[in-house]
Formats: C-alpha cells, structure tokens, sequence
C-alpha cells in the first residue's frame, strides 16, 4: 500500500501544480507538488526498507485491467521486487531534493514555476511508473512518458529557439530507439503470447533454441529480441550513435539535467537490460553487443568531456561516459554492479549537476568555464560538495564511485571473455580521462585566476540554503552510498538481497570471480584515476597556458573532439539533409504541384467554361424570343417528323 | 362556290395574324407595349382558329374555349400593363433595348 502511495504521489502533486497551478497561484502549487514529492521520498524508501529486511513480501499490487483484446492482457500493476523497490526509493529520494532544489533555482526565473513543478512531478511519476512496470507495456508507458516529460523540460524556456531545437532533437533521437524497443515487445508478444514479466521469465527456458528466419539467415529469437531492446535502451541512455540528444539537453533549467539526464530517466535503459537479465542470460551476443556499445561510449565520450568547455556540457558527457560503465557491467553478466553504479552514480551525478547550477547561478548564468576560476572563495559550500562529487566520480577511495567503478572495472576483468577485457582496457582508460576532465572542470571553475568579468564578479554569492541543504544530502550520499550498498549489492550475501529479482545463469560467475582479480587489475583504474587528476593539475594549475599550446599543436585532434568527433555533422550529412530534400521534393512536386494542381485545375475550367456560357444571356428580349420561336418550329417540326 | 369565304380564308388570316405578331415581338426594337399587343395578337389568331374550326365542325365547344382565351388574354393584358407601369416609375425607361438586367 506504501508502495502504490509513494508511486501516486507525484502524480496528485503533478495535477494540481499543472491543473490548478494558474488558480491557486503559484507559490500554492508549489507547495503542493514538493508536499507531494516529500510523501513520496518517505515511502518509497521504506517500502524498499521493509521488503529488505524481509517485513514485506515481494508481490504485485494490482491496479485494474488496462487491455483486454483476445489473448492479449495487460493489467496495470506495480511489480514489487528488490530491483523495483530499491529504483523507488533511489527515484523518489533524488526527485524531492532536486525538486526542493528547484524551488531555490527557479526563483527568478521569468515564467510562473507550476508549469515547471508539473512537469518535474510528472516525470517523476512516469519514471516510477518505468520501475514498478509488471509488463513490458506499461514499461514502455513509462518509458514514453519520461520521454514526453524530457521533451516537455528540455523545452521549457520555449522563447529560446535553441531549446526547442534540443527539444525536438531529443525527442526525435529517442523515437529511434523506441522504434525498436516497440518491435522488440512485439516479438515478445509473439513468442511467449505474453508481455507479464511473471509468465515470460519462467518461459524463457523453453524457448532459447527458438530462431527467426529472416531473408535466408537464422538467428536466435533471444539474440533478436535482446539486441532490440537494447537498441531501444541506447536511445534512452544515450549510447554512442544515438548518444547526441543528451549533451544538447542541456538546454534545459540544471534541477532537470540533474534530474533526468544525470539522475533517473538516462538510467532508464540500464534498468531495462537488468530487468530483462533473464532473457539476456541467454542471449550472448546481445550480452557481447551490450558490452560493446557500453565500452566504447564510456571511452568516446570522455574524450569529448576533456576539451568541452560549457560547465554542463562536460557533465553531461560524463554522464554519457559513466552510463557506457554501467552497461559495460550489464555486458558481461554483473547486473547488479551495474544496478549498484546506477545508484551510486544518481547521487554523485546529481550532485555535480546541481552544484554546477549553484555555480551558474552565482556567476549570473555564465556556463563557459573559460570565464570563471578562482570562485572557492567566494563559493565555498558549492566548491566542496563539488569537490566531493569529483572525487566520487573519479573513483577516489572512499567515495561511493570507488565501489561502484572499481567493481564494474572488475567484473570486466573477472568475465574473462574477450569482449570483457575489452571493455576492460576502455573503461580503464575512460577512468583516467574521467579524472583528467573532472579536475580540468574543477581547477577551471573554482581554482587558479579568476577570469570572471568584473561587473559579474561584483553579484558573485553563495546560492540560499534551500538550494545547499539538498546539496549537502547528496554529498552525504555521494560519500557514504558506496561503503552503505556494496555489502548488499554485491558483498557475500547478494543472492539473499536480489531475492531473485535480477536472474544469473547458472554459468555466471562473474560476480563470484570480483574477489578472485589480480591485484593490478584492481589498483589500474585507481592508479589512472590519480595519474588523470595530477595530468590536470600539471595542464590547467602549474603550466596554465599549456592546453593552450598542445591545442595549437595538435589542432587535428583538438577540433576531432571539440566538433564531438563530428557525430552531428555526419548525421546532418546523413540523414537530415536527405531528409529535408525529400521533403521538399514531395512538398514541391507532389504537394503543391499534384495534389493542389488537380483540383486547383479543375476549379479553373469550371470557371472558364462557365466564362464562355454566360456570354450567351445576351440581355436582349428580342434574341430570347427568337431563340424560343426556333426552339418551338424544331420541336413541332421533330414531332411531325418522327410521328 | 369561289367567292365563299370558307375554313381555308380563315385559318390564312390567322397565320397571317400570328407572323406578324411573332415578329412583332423579336423585330421590334423599341417598346415593351408594342410587345404587349403583338401577345394579343398572337391570342387572337389562336382565338380565330379556334371559333373558325367550331364552325366548321358544328362543335360549339371551340367557341366556349375561345371565351376563355379572352378572359385569360385580358387578364394578361391587365398584369402586363401594371407590369410595364411599375417598371417605368422603376426605371424610367420601357425602351426594349434597356431591358438588359439579366445579361450575363
């Protein structure tokens, strides 16, 4: 019951911020939808607390029938299992402070705020209602509705032209991945003639030799239906190819890149893939492909991150980066280190994001970090719960990433596949740029000469407690997250904590092997975190004009990775330009031309025609009679005739 | 026997009355009346051909038909007259030529 009240909740808060927000004005709605959100962060966790400690049965809460259409059944109902449950709690946590965050963030902002505070609550509901899904459709409600409410944030400055570019852009990128995450539900449809994940997990046995027969090859139904969903998964979390909506989202207010392109809605598709382990168990390449794709976007996109220089654009590459990590672990079978850094990573992403909001709001909107520096004095707070993200980020012992990192690192090692190291070497490598672009983001920002211009300087302040308060808590979280869950998550007794809810094949060792890594192996990422952060301190604290140097020296790569290895400019080249000449070809040949051209020209010749016949209405009584005399002499003269 | 007006005189006077009344209608380019009395005309070689076949036939129905056209060709003229008057007081003008309001 806690559980199904701590999942509505948002949604009461939602309705009345965005229904009645206009007539009980705006400080009411407010009021209402954070009231609502605080309900919601109270039980959800302990919904999670109690099923932990056993007080609860895991279960479903069953809310009504949604379709009924022949064999085909979908109930709404909220599955209630340590996967869901511990979502909820992280989702419902995190959503309350950046919603209490925002109150402090949108205060001068232009526009009435309960359109805002709708918007938040609502895509705080539908991506509770993505976690608790019973169903891959009302999953995939979810997964809409997150989408609808990115959409929606994104654009929410709606004067700004580039906003609502980012918007569509979003929203476009991610229909992508729906295409096939759709087609992939059907397939499940079609081979288990159910979407209940409680009727296809245990079906899953007797179906994985099944094939597709498609245009003369076999393939493995499993490996199918896996790689789709994951497609689905890669636009939603922004996995390289279709990782280009999610550096543009930042377009919109920081609470919701800190909310849903940091926090929850980007880890929608980690999720997924753990929440489908016991089909991918059985599906390796998709595994493999899982691996893959996660691999070489945590590597790509930390690239990118070292030379960007928009304060949130370096985040949101991060975030690119670390969800690549989490499914580098899903990859390779560790499903619940991936759920474990999914956790970890919402606090101290939050975190930064937020603390990169307090920094833009103390230098009055300024986002280029080429234009801040030596702001630790005049923001303390903002620059240490900052720092603490940095480090948890970085994998510094013993902030929450270290566990969460450094086990997934791990666990890329322990696989053993060929694959898995892999994604070894990458994530490796992507943890040396992580801490490199980290400390470049902090030295840049808080340390060094201040570049700030002078009139900007003079309004720098420390933001109001109501945007440091939720900072400190995530900054507790972002410290202590990591030594808190890893004992549960994946120490000796996991199998007794999942309870089940995430499936490992019985040839799945992996998270058994996590002990057995060498000690190299286990100290490299460690190692190269710290190289990164003293490769930091030597470029941007010691010698500050040498990036200047190294860029004019290697000004090839330089441009590669600030153009974002050009990603947007093949796709424009692909894709939009096409695109946009087969439209215009079809609005100017086959629109305006054909469709408009038939009756356009028909309406033409009915008024010509009529043009030329009125011409006979000569006005003349004299003509009018003779033409009936006529008339009258051929009718007569046809009847004589004929009779 | 020859000097005899018989059917034949009669029915030629007629059609001779119709001619010139259908031409008075479409030759005549100056009055809407002139219109008016070649209808009359018209009606009275009809009228004429009627009376003249109830004769001829002993059929006295002709000439009761005959009284009717009358009736019915008065009561025209009286409408056509009222007709023309307004459309003068309207126009101030009944020359046919200026009767061209429903030229196209």
């Amino acid at each position: 019951m806690i559980y199904a009240v701590a999942v509505f909740a948002p949604l009461l808060g939602s309705l009345v911020s965005g229904l009645l927000g206009r007539s009980i004005g705006d400080r009411a709605a407010m009021a209402v939808s954070v009231l609502c959100m605080l309900v919601a962060a109270a039980l959800g966790p302990l919904a999670c607390f109690q099923l932990v400690s056993g007080e609860t049965d895991a279960g479903t809460v069953s809310l009504g029938t949604w379709v009924e259409a022949g064999h085909f059944h979908v109930s709404w109902a909220l599955r209630y299992d340590v996967l869901a449950a511990a979502m909820v709690a992280m989702v419902t946590f995190v959503a309350m402070l950046i919603h209490v965050y925002s109150i402090g963030y949108m205060a001068h902002d232009q526009f009435p705020r309960y359109r805002f505070f709708a918007y938040l609550s609502l895509f705080t509901f539908s991506m509770l209602m993505l976690v608790t899904a019973d169903n891959l459709l009302q999953l995939f409600f979810g997964w809409e509705g997150v989408g609808l409410c990115s959409y929606l944030l994104i654009g929410y400055w709606y004067d700004r032209p580039s906003a609502n570019a980012a918007a569509i852009k979003a929203f476009i990128v991610n229909r992508i991945g729906d295409l096939a995450f759709a087609v992939g539900v059907a397939l499940v449809f079609l081979k288990f003639g159910s979407i209940e994940f409680s009727t296809i997990f245990p079906a899953i046995a007797q179906h994985q030799s099944d094939t597709y027969s498609v245009l003369g090859g076999t393939f493995p139904a499993f490996e199918v239906i896996g790689v789709l969903l994951f497609i689905g998964a890669m636009g939603k979390s922004a996995q390289i190819g279709l990782h280009v909506w999610l550096p543009d989202a930042m377009e919109g207010p920081t609470p919701v890149s800190a909310l849903i392109h940091a926090a929850t809605m980007v880890t929608a598709g980690v999720f997924l893939v753990a929440r489908m382990s016991p089909l991918y168990e059985f599906a390796p390449f998709a595994l493999g492909m899982v691996t893959f794709i996660g691999a070489t976007t945590a590597l790509f996109a930390a690239t990118i991150g070292c030379v960007q220089n928009d304060i949130k654009r370096v985040i949101a590459y991060s975030t690119c980066s670390q969800l690549g990590y989490m499914f580098t672990a899903a990859g390779v079978g560790a499903f619940q280190v991936s759920i474990f850094h999914l956790m970890t990573h919402a606090f101290f992403k939050a975190l930064l994001f937020l603390s990169a909001g307090s920094v833009i709001h103390a230098v009055s909107d300024e986002q280029d970090m080429r234009k801040m520096g030596g702001l630790a004095r005049l923001i303390p707070w903002t620059c240490v719960v900052m720092w603490i993200g940095s480090l948890a980020l970085a994998g510094i012992p013993p902030f929450a990433g270290y566990y969460s990192k450094d086990a997934i690192i791990a666990a890329a090692y322990a696989s053993g596949t060929g694959i898995g190291m892999y994604g070894f070497i990458c994530t490796v490598l992507a943890a040396f740029l992580t801490a490199f672009y980290s400390w470049r983001l902090l030295i840049m920002t808080f340390h060094g000469r201040s570049r700030v211009d002078h009139h900007v300087l003079e309004h720098v302040h420390e933001s109001p407690p109501v945007m440091i308060v939720p900072l400190l808590f995530l900054a507790t979280g972002a410290v202590i997250a990591g030594k808190l869950l890893a004992p549960l998550f994946i120490g000796d007794d996991w199998q007794a904590f999942w309870n089940g809810s995430i499936f490992n094949a019985p040839t799945n060792h992996v998270l058994a092997d996590l002990e057995t890594v060498p000690a190299w192996a286990e100290m490299a990422p460690l190692v190269f975190g710290l190289a990164g952060i003293a490769l930091a301190y030597v470029m941007y604290m010691a010698f500050p004009l040498l990036p200047m140097q190294l860029a004019t020296k290697f000004r090839g790569i330089y441009l590669f990775l600030l153009n974002k290895w050009y990603f947007d400019e093949l796709y424009d080249a692909i894709f939009v330009q096409p695109t946009i000449r087969l439209s215009r070809m079809l609005w100017q040949t086959g629109d305006a031309t054909l469709i408009d051209g038939v009756p356009n020209g028909l309406a033409e010749l009915a008024v010509d025609g009529s043009r030329q016949a009125v011409k006979i209405q000569t006005g003349s009584l004299a003509v009018y009679a003779f033409v009936m005399l006529i008339g009258v002499v051929l009718l007569v003269g046809i009847f004589l005739v004929s009779r | 026997m020859g000097t005899e007006v018989g059917l034949g005189h009669f029915l030629v006077v007629s059609a001779i009355l119709l001619v010139l009344g259908i031409f008075g209608i479409f030759l005549n380019r100056k009055n809407v009346i002139i219109i008016l009395m070649s209808v009359e005309l018209i009606l009275l070689a009809v009228n004429l051909n009627l009376v003249a076949f109830s004769a001829a036939l002993g059929d006295l129905v002709g000439q009761v038909f005959a009284m009717f056209v009358l009736t019915v060709a008065a009561a025209e003229a009286a409408i056509g007259l009222a007709i023309v008057v307004i459309y003068f007081r309207n126009r101030g003008s009944i020359q046919v030529e200026d009767v061209n309001l429903m030229k196209g």
